[in-house]
């Protein structure tokens, strides 16, 4: 069964965990998930939901655990016009903006 | 976000409320809105306006305020799948479209069939499908399918599905069986128009054969019709 990201978020907050959450906020030509989609990860890395196809996952949660550590809300874009996106790789040439913030 | 914040919002989700979660994105403020009521935050009459048009359009985005850039996130309560036939390709059809996000729902009055063994996880209903499809009442976030093959069973289904405004009507049986279907529910007054909002046969043509191949021809076509039409 697929967890409910929601759910699991407060579950893992609720067990004492640090925990963020990453939203797909806007997209712009073909991108794998829809605005709404969301990515809960914890202080170890573990994960469940997702932002992209799997493409962004990983630099969302480095970022993600700034947030865990008491940095505020951030904003990222990932597309083919960001060099830093490309090497992250959205190999599907959408963009997408992505929400990160700590659940607090 | 505030886990308090989150916890309300899970609470509304659970209890099948119309939520939307606001999240301005440069100030970091949040709101809570279930069933027209903010239960956190402030949001100017605008932003409500903006709010109620995602509910309506079922779709999370971003709205220009007063206060900046936000993220209206909509929760309506899931998609609804109603079937007639606790059969064997019920019990491939049902787990699909609970991955899928559907609230299932299985009509049989059989009782050999309809047991919690066989589907342990859907809710099962033991009364005659006319009177389990009154209180179920099918709206344009509902799918039906019928499919135990018995006129007795499915067509008191399909009539109630027919005066409902279910977005995916489906009923399992051969092009033959169709024809005679047809003829029966326009002996109930159904114009044509009205029973052609029937798939039958149902699914979609990728030469199904095993009941799990044929579950999966009917998720597709209830996709299919949910995000093209």
């Amino acid at each position: 069964m697929v967890e409910d990201v929601l759910s699991v978020a407060q579950a893992w907050k609720n067990e004492g965990r640090k925990v963020a959450l990453a939203t797909v906020v806007a997209t712009w030509g073909s991108s794998p998930r829809p605005a709404g989609s969301q990515l809960v990860v914890d202080e170890d890395g573990r994960m469940q939901g997702s932002v992209s196809g799997g493409c962004i996952e990983g630099a969302v949660v480095k970022e993600a655990r700034d947030c865990m550590e008491g940095a505020p809300p951030r904003l990222l874009e990932f597309g083919v016009s960001n060099e830093q996106a490309w090497e992250v790789g959205l190999a599907c040439g959408g963009t997408v903006k992505v929400y990160v913030e700590a659940l607090t | 976000m505030n886990l308090d914040l989150l916890q309300q919002l899970n609470e509304a989700r659970s209890a099948k409320r119309r939520a939307a979660m606001v999240r301005w994105l440069e100030t970091h403020d949040e709101a809570l809105v279930v069933d027209g009521s903010v239960l956190a935050g402030d949001l100017d009459d605008a932003t409500m306006a903006a709010v109620a048009d995602c509910l309506r359009a079922d779709r999370s985005r971003m709205v220009e305020t007063a206060a900046g850039p936000a993220f209206v996130q909509i929760f309506n309560p899931p998609l609804r799948l109603i079937v007639v036939g606790a059969v064997h390709i019920t019990q491939a059809l049902a787990p699909m479209a609970s991955l899928t996000g559907y609230a299932v729902s299985v009509i049989d009055p059989r009782g050999a069939f309809a047991t919690k063994d066989r589907f342990p996880e859907v809710s099962l209903v033991d009364d005659w499908p006319d009177e389990a499809m009154e209180a179920l009442a099918p709206d344009r976030r509902t799918a039906v399918v019928t499919l135990t093959h018995d006129p007795k069973l499915d067509d008191p289904a399909l009539d109630v599905a027919l005066r409902s405004e279910a977005f995916y009507i489906a009923a399992l049986g051969s092009r033959r069986t169709h024809a005679g279907r047809v003829e029966r529910l326009a002996a109930l007054g159904h114009d044509e128009t009205a029973i052609a909002r029937i798939h039958g046969p149902a699914g979609i043509d990728i030469g199904a054969v095993s009941p799990a191949e044929i579950a999966l021809s009917v998720m597709a076509e209830m996709t299919s019709v949910l995000r093209r039409e």
